[in-house]
């Protein structure tokens, strides 16, 4: 208790030894109304890590440190990420904690269990611009684990406060990267889902029978249905990896019929099915544009962004689950290929900022720059979609986590 | 289709010696097309950009490139205004692992005698793709999972049947090729006779380049003595080892961490070939090694560090720092670990992190002719070299850019306007299925 209080104590007056960051952008994109961005733009962020004001008219009050910048934008966010779990040397039973192959069906597992914000790779993309990331457990089995939304400046789980949500989705797949002795086929697979969820469904009515009545004891615990009630409930998204067109039209039969909330993720073939996509009002979070076209991802196109954009379904990038090397991806690069592919420049930071918050039901607080919201911020010298540019500043929560000009 | 195999007949002289193609020659062969795109921003990338200029060629050779207000363009040339457009020499990569190549097996891990060339299919869609990708020219390795994984074969991504058709060869008619190795934590597995070790590694090699001593000695001796009565036992091995220690092969060796690159270059040292460092993530920390060593690198640039324990301190900075101690550099993508398609894109990381813009376009293109001993003919665009050539929508390090058309030796070989060819170069449905090579441009 004494050393909490010191801790705190501590944390405050070094909160206090440090100036509050003012922001000069030539151009400033605050992702929000039209997108369009504002030139020769101040922010300033406040001592509680929040925004207290964007505007052109601003005055930097005295005491601020100033950082003079060619571009800003909000923190990016990545919104399917395994980052923190899949670490960077890539050596399983140390530092390989994404994919639990024991069982096809484990939603139990979660990732602030997992989670590793040392890991150099979380640290990489922080230092290039990500402050946030949908992370957790990878495609690979039929339902891997749960998945949470993180900051890239928190060094490890302490509490469920040091989440944004830390139970964001669970992760679902279908498709063969999900198959193996058992499931060995796709038709296999949804049998086995379907029969899971509706072992929750029984749970569910078990649970509400008992509260019901005082006569009906309650089902015994079970951490994998209770998550599975969540899903059914709509309080836990559903996201389903699903690259084929097939797998696709399978997530939304499952959907039909036990009616979760699903987030579409991967969705190579996505293109075939955009009406289908449209009228079940479901976002997708895209593959990484530079995802490798084999397997599941062999008709994979770098204009699905862009199409998707077009139909009007909601949709943002991810970084996406590398088993070998880049270990990881830059979610920004991978909305700056979908750029060169058709999709509008704003657009294309907007699927890595703003929209990605509005998936993950962030967007009062993260993606975009207005007063009240997180003062999560990335300086670029130049256009933050371009190779050549370099990160020069990152700021989370109002404090400036990098300098690097990487 | 006979036709097709005739003309490949027709060109394979001019492949093999670009430099003495003349117009003024006496040939039956029909008249040579000329073509000039004009109007263009030309990198040579041999001298310095060009804006409003003319590339001209005559057949499969480039005859002029220069302002073009000082370009002679013959009255049957055929123009092609190239206004707003770019032009950059045909890329050229060093390490590529496209059309389905495979190498050695898995019983030994040291097996010189197996060759790419018997493994590659030209119709492989990544083929495809890395033409949509720019690239003319590659270097097609096995893997790196054996300390001496294979021959290597250098393509000229031409339209074709067979590997042949987009071969290149030597004056003495063999194929190029070089011989690709490896060490560190690739080639070292659990099980014999794989190296359980780095330093078993290095022995293992070397009592295979002491035996190939002793075989060069004989093959020489048995050359020199050139009694017809004499026969001599090849072996297959020992002949391609030696071909590397008389320095007609390259060894092209795969190696990341700092200790394994001084390895290599204590190969070299004490064995002689000519080398070529690829991947070489832990460059920055040996650089002033690789460069007093005079050994030419082959980089890659990825997204990330990591991915593997040697790859951990990779950094993107490692062109810069060569750069910065005049080592010859080129790049490599290693396709599938990072797509042809995105070969630009790589070198821009390169430029990010401190090259400068002419030495990666350079690593891309000139530096790359040279590591594979094509300079004479590819790398470049000057006279007598062959028409190799991307045309992109700007500049070549700008994420916006599009290739537009890629041309080998004259020939228009991809084409964005094409549907077809669009399916390689963005992707959709059928784009990983391989099919009959139709592309839009040979049969034009």
């Amino acid at each position: 208790m004494f050393k909490s209080l010191l801790l705190f104590l501590l944390s405050l007056s070094l909160t206090a030894a440090h100036a509050q960051i003012a922001v000069k952008a030539d151009l400033l994109f605050t992702m929000t109304g039209d997108l369009k961005p504002i030139k020769n733009a101040i922010i300033l962020c406040s001592p509680d890590g929040t925004i207290q004001a964007v505007g052109t008219d601003i005055q930097i009050p005295e005491g601020y440190q100033t950082l003079t910048v060619k571009v800003a934008t909000p923190g990016i966010i990545d919104a399917h990420s395994t980052v923190g779990l899949s670490g960077i040397l890539n050596s399983p039973k140390h530092d390989q904690e994404q994919l639990e192959k024991s069982a096809p069906i484990q939603p139990e597992l979660r990732a602030i269990d997992a989670y590793n914000g040392r890991d150099p790779l979380v640290k990489w993309l922080r230092d290039l611009g990500v402050t946030t990331v949908h992370t957790g457990h990878a495609p690979g089995t039929l339902i891997s684990g749960q998945l949470m939304v993180v900051k890239t400046n928190v060094p490890a789980i302490t509490s469920l406060d040091d989440t944004l949500v830390p139970t964001s989705a669970v992760a679902a797949t279908l498709g063969s990267s999900a198959l193996s002795k058992s499931p060995g086929t796709r038709a296999k697979a949804i049998a086995l889902l379907r029969a899971e969820l509706l072992k929750a469904q029984a749970h569910a009515r078990k649970i509400s029978t008992a509260e019901a009545d005082d006569e009906k004891d309650a089902p015994a615990p079970n951490i994998k249905l209770q998550i599975l009630v969540d899903v059914l409930n709509k309080k836990t998204p559903l996201l389903i990896n699903a690259q084929r067109h097939q797998d696709i039209a399978s997530a939304l039969r499952l959907r039909e019929e036990f009616g979760f909330n699903l987030i579409l993720d991967g969705a190579a073939e996505a293109y075939l099915l955009l009406e289908e996509i449209k009228a079940a009002g479901i976002p997708v979070i895209v593959h990484p544009t530079m995802g490798r076209p084999f397997g599941d991802l062999e008709n994979m196109t770098f204009t699905l962004a862009a199409q998707l954009h077009q139909k009007g379904i909601p949709f943002a990038f991810q970084s996406g689950y590398e088993t070998y090397v880049p270990k990881t991806r830059v979610v920004h690069f991978e909305a700056a290929l979908a750029a060169a592919y058709g999709l509008p420049r704003e657009i294309a930071l907007a699927a890595c900022t703003i929209y990605p918050a509005k998936i993950l039901g962030l967007d009062d607080k993260i993606g975009s720059l207005a007063p009240g919201k997180h003062a999560d911020l990335a300086l670029f010298d130049g256009d933050p979609l371009e190779t050549t540019t370099h990160t020069t500043h990152v700021i989370i929560n109002g404090k400036l986590v990098s300098s690097t000009a990487k | 289709m006979r036709s097709r195999n005739l003309l490949a007949l027709a060109l394979a002289p001019l492949i093999a010696f670009p430099l003495i193609y003349s117009s003024a020659r006496e040939s039956p062969e029909p008249e040579l097309k000329i073509q000039a795109f004009t109007n263009a921003t030309i990198y040579p990338v041999s001298s310095p950009k060009i804006e409003n200029a003319t590339l001209l060629l005559k057949g499969d050779t480039i005859i002029a490139v220069g302002p073009s207000d000082q370009i002679d363009i013959p009255a049957d040339a055929q123009r092609i205004d190239a206004t707003g457009k770019t032009i950059i020499p045909g890329l050229i990569c060093t390490h590529s692992h496209i059309g389905s190549v495979s190498g050695a097996d898995s019983s030994s891990p040291i097996q010189p005698e197996v060759r790419v060339l018997d493994s590659i299919d030209v119709r492989d869609t990544s083929i495809n793709k890395a033409r949509a990708g720019g690239i003319t020219t590659v270097n097609l390795m096995s893997g790196s999972g054996h300390l001496l994984s294979g021959q290597t074969l250098y393509l000229k991504l031409r339209e074709g049947n067979t590997v042949e058709d987009l071969s290149i060869k030597l004056p003495d008619g063999s194929l190029a090729y070089g011989v690709k190795m490896a060490n560190g934590t690739n080639s070292i597995r659990d099980n014999g006779p794989f190296p359980g070790t780095r330093a078993k590694s290095a022995a293992l090699v070397r009592q295979k380049f002491l035996e190939a001593q002793v075989y060069q000695k004989k093959r020489a001796k048995h050359l020199e003595e050139n009694d017809p009565e004499k026969t001599f036992e090849r072996d297959l091995a020992l002949e391609t080892l030696a071909d590397i220690l008389d320095g007609k092969r390259t060894v092209h060796h795969h190696t990341h961490r700092h200790d394994d690159i001084l390895t290599v270059l204590r190969l070299k040292e004490e064995f002689g070939f000519k080398v070529v460092l690829h991947h070489v993530s832990e460059a920055w920390k040996v650089a002033d090694e690789i460069a007093a060593a005079d050994v030419p690198c082959s980089l890659i640039f990825l997204d990330s560090p990591g991915g593997k324990l040697e790859a951990r301190d990779f950094e993107w900075r490692n062109g810069a720092e060569l750069e910065k101690r005049g080592v010859l550099t080129a790049l490599h993508t290693d396709d599938p670990i990072n797509d042809s398609r995105w070969f630009l894109r790589n070198a821009a990381i390169g430029v990010r992190a401190g090259m400068s813009r002419e030495k990666a376009l350079e690593a891309l293109t000139l530096s790359g002719a040279k590591i594979l001993d094509l300079d004479k003919s590819v790398g470049s665009l000057e006279p007598g070299k062959q028409a190799d050539f991307v045309l992109l929508s700007g500049d070549p390090f700008s994420i916006y850019t599009r290739i537009l058309e890629t041309h080998i030796e004259g020939k228009q070989v991809f084409d964005l306007e094409d549907p077809q060819d669009r399916l390689f170069a963005e992707g959709g449905y059928g784009a990983g299925h391989n099919r009959q090579a139709t592309g839009c441009c040979f049969y034009r």
